[in-house]
C-alpha cells in the first residue's frame, strides 16, 4: 500500500470544525472549506435512506436515470398550438369535472380561497345558481375533483379548471405529450385567488365568449404555434424569472400573437377590447410559462430509478411532489405560509397557505431558481441583489444540472438549475426556493401579496423513503 | 422573571460556536440563564433537568436550533433577543476569508481532484456516511468525531482497506502527514520516524519527544482507541505499517497503544515482524516485554520508546540529554512533605499521559483509583471524591459531558485543583497541560490562579503541597512550551521533563523509599 501525495502533502477537505482549518492554513497548507448541515433535517431515518442509495451500483443507476430525466427535460420543445375549451382539448374532462392546484384533496378540506373558486365555477358553468347553492352542489358528490397534474395540466393559484374554460394547448414537439393551462384573469379578484362575486363570474363568461375563441382563432391561422422555450429564453434575458415577473414574457406573447388576432373575424372593438384586457397585467403570460414547463416536465415522468422531482403543486392545504421515478404517486406535506409584502391593509395573519401549480416553473428551473435573473423584483422576496444571485446559485446544490438553453446573464449565463434531485434535497437540508403569489385565507377575497416560500421538507422525506424502499427492492 | 423559548427550524450551527454563543448569551444584560442548543435529545435531556423543556422544545429535531432565555423582568426580553440574534448572525458572516464553501462532500471533492484527505469532525451519527461517501470517492479519511458504532467503524476499514486507502479513527485526535499537523498535534521537526498511534495524547507525546531528542517525524497515524480491538482488528495499523514500510522517508516505525486485545496483538506483531524496517512497540501496560521477531523491539514507555526509535536511525546515545529521573530532587520535595502526605492526585487532559502516570503508581502502590482503571474495585466516577492515589482523565466522555474536551477547554478541571489541595493526605497535586494544533491558546495561564489558590490553601494548613507540572509541546509551538513552563515556575510548580518521568516523578516523591 503506497500513499505517495498523501505522505507527500495532504490536501484536505475539512467537514466540520473549521479551528482545524484554520490550524491548516497557518502551516502553509491548503485546506477545502465546507457549509455542511445535518442531512435529512438530522433524522437517523432519512440519513439510512440516504446511505442505502450510496451503494455504489445503485448510485450509478440512479445518476444515470436522473441525467435521462435532465436531458428530456432540457430538449423539450413546448410550443404553444392553440387555445380550446377544456371540455373540447383535455382528454377525460368531463361536464362535472372540476379540476384544482396541488395533489388530491376532498372538498371538505380545501381551504377558503379554493372553496371560493371552486364555488365561483360550479356558478359559471351554471350547476348552480348561487354561491349558496354552489356550496352544497360541490359537496353532493355530483362533481369529480381531480389534481390538474393528473390531467396534464396545471392550474395558478386554486388552479381551478370547469369544462367551459379556454385553456392553452401546449405540445412538446419532442416528445410529443401535451400540456394545458387556463387563461390569466389578470386582475387580484379573481376566481383563482377564491373571489367569486358576480364581477368574477361576468369576467370568466366574457373570457369565455370572447377574448378564449379570439386567442383559439388567431392560433388556427399560425400553423407552426409559438415556441415557448425560445421567449421564455428571451424573457429571462429581459429580467423576467417568469413566475413573479412577466412583464418582458407577455409583452413578447402578445408580440407574437398580435399579427393573427388582427386577422380574426372579430370587430375592432372587441379586438380593442382583448389588447386592453392583456395590456391591464403583466401575467398574462405567466400561467403560458406554467404550461411550458409542464410540457417538459412531463417528458421526464416515468423514468425509471430517477430521483428528479417532476411536478411541486400545492392545494392550499397540502403541498405534493412527483418523482420521476414514481409515476402516479404524491408525496406532500403541509403547506406552508409565504413570507413577503402584502397589499396595504392586509397583515401576514390574512394569508392563506401556499396554493397553485405555479411552482411547476421552479420545477422546470425559472421563477425562484432563476430569481437572478429578475433582479427587478427582489423587493417582492423581500432581499437584495446579492440575496437573488445566491437563491439561484444555492439551487444547484439541489439539482441534477443547468439548462443550457434557458440562461441567466447576471450569472455569467449560467443555465437554470434544473432537475431538482430528492436525495440532494434532503442530503443539503436547502429547500427549493419558490416565487409566489399570496390569496386571501377566505373565500371570496383574492390577492394580497407575494412572496417566497419553500416546500414543507415532509414532502421530499417521504419520497426518499418511497425511493428507498422500491429503488432498492 | 420571564422565560422564553423558540425553535428555528432547520437551522444548524455547529456545537462549538453554539457553546461559544451560549457563554455570550449568558453575558446579555438581564439574562439569567441562556441556552442555545440544537435539539438534540442530549440538548433535550439537558432542558428537561433544567425543568426548561416545553412541548414545542420537545418537538424540535436534531436539525433544529432550539433557543431558550429566561430574563429578570420582561422588559428586557426584546433586547436580549435582538442581541442573541446578532451573535447568531455574526457567526454565519464569520466565514473567515472569503473562501468558497461546499453543502456536500460531492461538491467539495469535485472542486479540487487532488485532495486525498477528507478530515470528518461532525457529529457521530452523520459521520459514518460522509466517510463512507470520502472513501468510495478514493480519499483517505481522518475521522476526529467518535460515538461511531464498531459495526460502522468496520465497515469502513473494511472499505479503505479493499481500496487502499488510509481510515484514521473514528476518534482519532492527531496526525502529522506530509509535515502538516491535523487536529491537535504539535511542531515538530520532519524526518525519518514514523509513528502510529491509537492513542491520541501517546501519539503526541513521542512525537514531542522525537523532537526533543533531536529527530523527526515523517509521518504520524492515528488509527482510532478501538482500532486495535477484537471486533476491528487493527485493519488500520495494520495498513499503516504497510505504509509507512513503503514510504522512502521513514526509517523507523514506533507503534503505541493501550494493550491491545491479544489475538490482535499478535497479529500485528506478525505484520510488523515482517517488515523490513525496526519497529518499536509501545503498548501501555501490556505485560509482553519479550519480541519473536528481531526487528521488533518492546518498551515500557513513551520516553523510551521515542529514545529507541531516535537511536535506531543510528543516533549515538551518549550525544543525548535523556533527562534522567532527578534524584536530589526527588530527595529534596520527600523532606517537604509531612509523613500524612502519602498521596498522589493527577488530573489529566491527556488520556495517555494519565495512563503512564497511572501505570507507574500502579508499579508501586496497590491502592490506585482512577476513572479509567479496568479493575472495578479501584474504579472512581466523576462524581466521586478521590481517594488514595487518584489518577483521573478528564477528557473521557463521563467528565466532558457536552463540555469541550480539557485539551480545548483546560477551565474544567480549576475546581478540582483547589479541591484535591484540601486534602492533607495528598503530597503530590500532578497536572499536564498540553500544547499545540488544535489545543487551548494557553492552558498554563487559565491554571494558575487555581494553582496560586491549592498552594494557599495548603500553606494555611501548615503543610508543603508539591504541584508536578508537565507541559507537552514543543519549542516551535505555539504558545513554546518555555513559555508555559516559565509560567509554571514562576509559581512555584515542578516542572516534569516527559510524560513518562511525571509518572515516576510523582510516584517518587511520596514512595517512602527508593527502589
Amino acid at each position: 500500500m503506497t500513499l505517495t501525495s498523501l505522505f507527500a502533502k495532504p490536501v484536505v477537505v475539512n467537514l466540520g470544525l473549521d479551528m482545524f482549518a484554520d490550524d491548516i492554513t497557518r502551516q502553509g497548507a491548503s485546506a477545502i472549506r465546507m457549509d455542511w448541515a445535518p442531512p435529512g433535517g438530522g433524522d437517523p431515518t432519512m440519513v439510512a435512506h440516504l446511505r442505502a442509495l450510496e451503494e455504489p451500483a445503485l448510485a450509478a443507476t440512479i445518476d444515470e436515470a436522473n441525467a435521462e430525466a435532465f436531458a428530456r427535460i432540457t430538449s423539450a420543445q413546448p410550443v404553444l398550438t392553440g387555445f380550446g375549451p377544456a371540455i373540447d382539448v383535455v382528454p377525460g374532462m368531463t361536464a362535472t369535472t372540476i379540476l384544482h392546484a396541488g395533489p388530491p384533496i376532498e372538498w371538505e378540506r380545501m381551504n377558503g380561497p379554493m372553496k371560493g373558486a371552486v364555488t365561483g365555477a360550479l356558478v359559471f358553468e351554471g350547476l348552480a345558481t348561487t354561491v349558496e347553492e354552489a356550496y352544497e352542489v360541490a359537496g353532493s358528490g355530483e362533481i369529480t375533483f381531480a389534481p390538474c397534474h393528473e390531467y396534464g395540466a396545471v392550474g395558478s393559484m386554486a388552479g381551478v379548471t370547469s369544462a367551459s374554460m379556454y385553456m392553452h394547448v401546449v405540445e412538446n414537439k419532442t416528445h410529443g405529450n401535451i400540456a394545458y393551462t387556463n387563461l390569466s384573469e389578470q386582475l387580484s379578484k379573481i376566481l383563482r385567488m377564491g373571489a367569486n362575486d358576480q364581477s368574477v363570474i361576468d369576467r370568466l363568461v366574457w373570457m369565455r365568449e370572447l377574448f378564449g375563441p379570439m386567442l383559439a382563432e388567431a392560433m388556427t391561422l399560425n400553423p407552426d404555434g409559438i415556441d415557448l422555450r425560445l421567449m421564455m429564453a428571451q424573457a429571462l434575458h429581459m429580467g423576467d424569472e417568469c413566475h413573479n415577473r412577466n412583464v418582458a414574457g407577455t409583452t413578447l406573447l402578445i408580440q407574437a400573437l398580435s399579427p393573427y388576432l388582427v386577422e380574426t373575424s372579430f370587430s375592432n372593438a372587441e379586438k380593442r377590447a382583448v389588447l386592453d384586457f392583456v395590456a391591464s397585467s403583466d401575467y398574462f403570460s405567466g400561467p403560458t410559462w406554467m404550461a411550458a414547463a409542464k410540457a417538459a416536465m412531463d417528458a421526464a415522468q416515468g423514468v425509471e430509478n430517477s430521483t428528479v422531482v417532476t411536478a411541486m403543486a400545492r392545494n392550499g392545504v397540502d403541498f405534493g411532489i412527483r418523482v420521476a421515478g414514481l409515476p402516479g404517486q404524491w408525496f406532500t406535506g403541509p403547506a406552508q405560509q409565504v413570507m413577503g409584502p402584502m397589499f396595504a391593509g392586509y397583515k401576514p395573519e390574512d394569508s392563506g397557505l401556499d396554493i397553485g401549480d405555479s411552482a411547476i416553473t421552479e420545477t422546470y428551473g425559472i421563477g425562484g431558481f432563476s430569481m437572478a435573473a429578475a433582479p427587478a423584483i427582489v423587493a417582492l422576496v423581500g432581499g437584495t441583489v446579492d440575496e437573488a444571485m445566491d437563491y439561484s446559485r444555492s439551487m444547484n446544490d439541489i439539482t441534477t444540472g443547468n439548462n443550457p438553453n434557458v440562461t441567466i446573464p447576471a450569472l455569467n449565463f449560467m443555465g437554470a438549475p434544473t432537475g431538482i434531485d430528492v436525495r440532494k434535497v434532503m442530503e443539503t437540508g436547502v429547500l427549493p426556493v419558490i416565487n409566489t403569489a399570496i390569496a386571501h385565507k377566505d373565500a371570496g377575497i383574492g390577492m394580497i401579496g407575494a412572496g417566497i416560500v419553500n416546500p414543507p421538507v415532509e414532502a421530499f422525506a417521504k419520497a426518499l423513503t418511497a425511493i428507498s424502499s422500491s429503488y432498492t427492492a | 422573571m420571564t422565560t422564553h423559548h423558540t425553535v428555528k427550524k432547520n437551522t444548524y450551527v455547529d456545537s462549538v460556536s453554539l457553546m461559544s454563543i451560549s457563554t455570550k448569551a449568558n453575558q446579555i444584560e438581564g439574562v439569567t440563564q441562556a441556552f442555545v442548543a440544537m435539539g438534540t435529545p442530549m440538548n433535550k435531556e439537558v432542558l428537561a433537568n433544567l425543568d426548561l423543556l416545553t412541548d414545542e422544545l420537545d418537538a424540535a429535531t436534531g436539525g433544529d436550533l432550539m433557543v431558550v432565555l429566561e430574563v429578570e423582568n420582561p422588559d428586557q426580553l426584546d433586547g436580549a433577543l435582538q442581541a442573541l440574534e446578532d451573535l447568531l448572525a455574526r457567526k454565519n458572516n464569520d466565514t473567515g476569508a472569503s473562501q468558497t464553501r461546499y453543502r456536500t462532500l460531492d461538491a467539495a471533492l469535485e472542486s479540487d481532484p487532488d485532495s486525498n484527505l477528507v478530515m470528518i469532525s461532525v457529529n457521530g451519527t452523520f459521520a459514518a456516511r460522509e466517510a463512507q461517501k470520502a472513501l468510495n470517492g478514493g480519499k483517505n479519511v481522518l475521522m476526529f468525531s467518535d460515538n461511531v458504532s464498531v459495526a460502522d467503524e468496520l465497515a469502513l476499514k473494511q472499505l479503505a482497506h479493499s481500496k487502499g486507502l488510509l481510515m484514521m479513527g473514528p476518534d482519532c485526535g492527531t496526525a502529522i502527514l506530509g509535515g502538516v499537523a491535523l487536529a491537535f498535534g504539535n511542531a515538530v521537526r520532519r524526518g525519518t520516524i514514523g509513528i502510529i498511534g491509537a492513542s491520541g495524547t501517546g501519539s503526541q507525546e513521542i512525537s514531542v519527544r522525537v523532537h526533543d531528542f533531536g529527530g523527526g517525524v515523517s509521518q504520524l497515524i492515528g488509527t482510532g482507541g478501538r482500532d486495535l480491538s477484537a471486533e476491528i482488528g487493527g485493519i488500520t495499523m495494520i495498513d499503516a505499517i504497510h505504509a509507512l514500510d513503503a514510504d522512502p522517508e521513514t526509517e523507523v516505525i514506533v507503534l503505541v497503544s493501550k494493550p491491545p486485545a491479544p489475538e490482535v496483538e499478535d497479529k500485528v506483531l506478525a505484520v510488523a515482524g515482517k517488515i523490513s524496517k525496526p519497529v518499536i512497540v509501545c503498548f501501555l501496560g501490556s505485560e509482553r516485554n519479550e519480541s519473536p521477531y528481531a526487528n521488533v523491539t518492546f518498551v515500557a514507555g513513551t520516553k523510551p520508546a521515542a529514545l529507541a526509535a531516535v537511536l535506531a536511525t543510528g543516533v549515538d546515545e551518549s550525544t543525548l540529554d535523556l533527562h534522567s529521573l532527578n534524584w536530589p530532587l526527588i530527595e529534596e520535595v520527600r523532606a517537604k512533605l509531612n509523613p500524612e502526605q502519602k498521596y498522589i492526585r493527577g488530573l489529566f487532559c491527556g488520556g495517555t499521559l494519565c495512563d503512564e502516570a497511572l501505570y507507574a503508581a500502579l508499579a508501586k502502590f496497590p491502592d490506585v483509583y482512577s476513572n479509567i482503571q479496568k479493575d472495578p474495585a479501584y474504579q472512581l466516577s466523576a462524581r466521586s471524591a478521590s481517594k488514595a492515589h487518584t489518577f483521573l482523565d478528564l477528557g473521557d466522555d463521563e467528565f466532558t459531558d457536552g463540555k469541550p474536551h480539557p485539551m480545548i477547554d483546560p477551565s474544567n478541571r480549576l475546581a478540582r485543583i483547589v479541591t484535591e489541595a484540601a486534602d492533607p493526605e495528598v503530597g503530590v497535586l500532578v497536572m499536564d497541560f498540553i500544547v499545540g494544533f488544535g489545543s487551548h491558546e494557553d492552558p498554563v495561564g487559565v491554571t494558575i490562579p487555581a494553582i496560586v489558590e491549592a498552594q494557599r490553601i495548603a500553606r494555611e494548613g501548615g503543610r508543603h503541597l508539591e504541584i508536578l507540572g508537565y507541559v507537552l509541546g514543543t519549542d516551535l509551538d505555539t504558545p513554546s512550551v518555555a513559555e508555559q513552563i516559565a509560567q509554571l515556575e514562576a509559581v512555584g510548580v515542578t516542572i516534569a521533563s516527559s510524560s513518562t518521568n511525571t509518572g515516576l516523578l510523582a510516584r517518587e516523591f511520596v514512595a517512602q523509599e527508593n527502589n
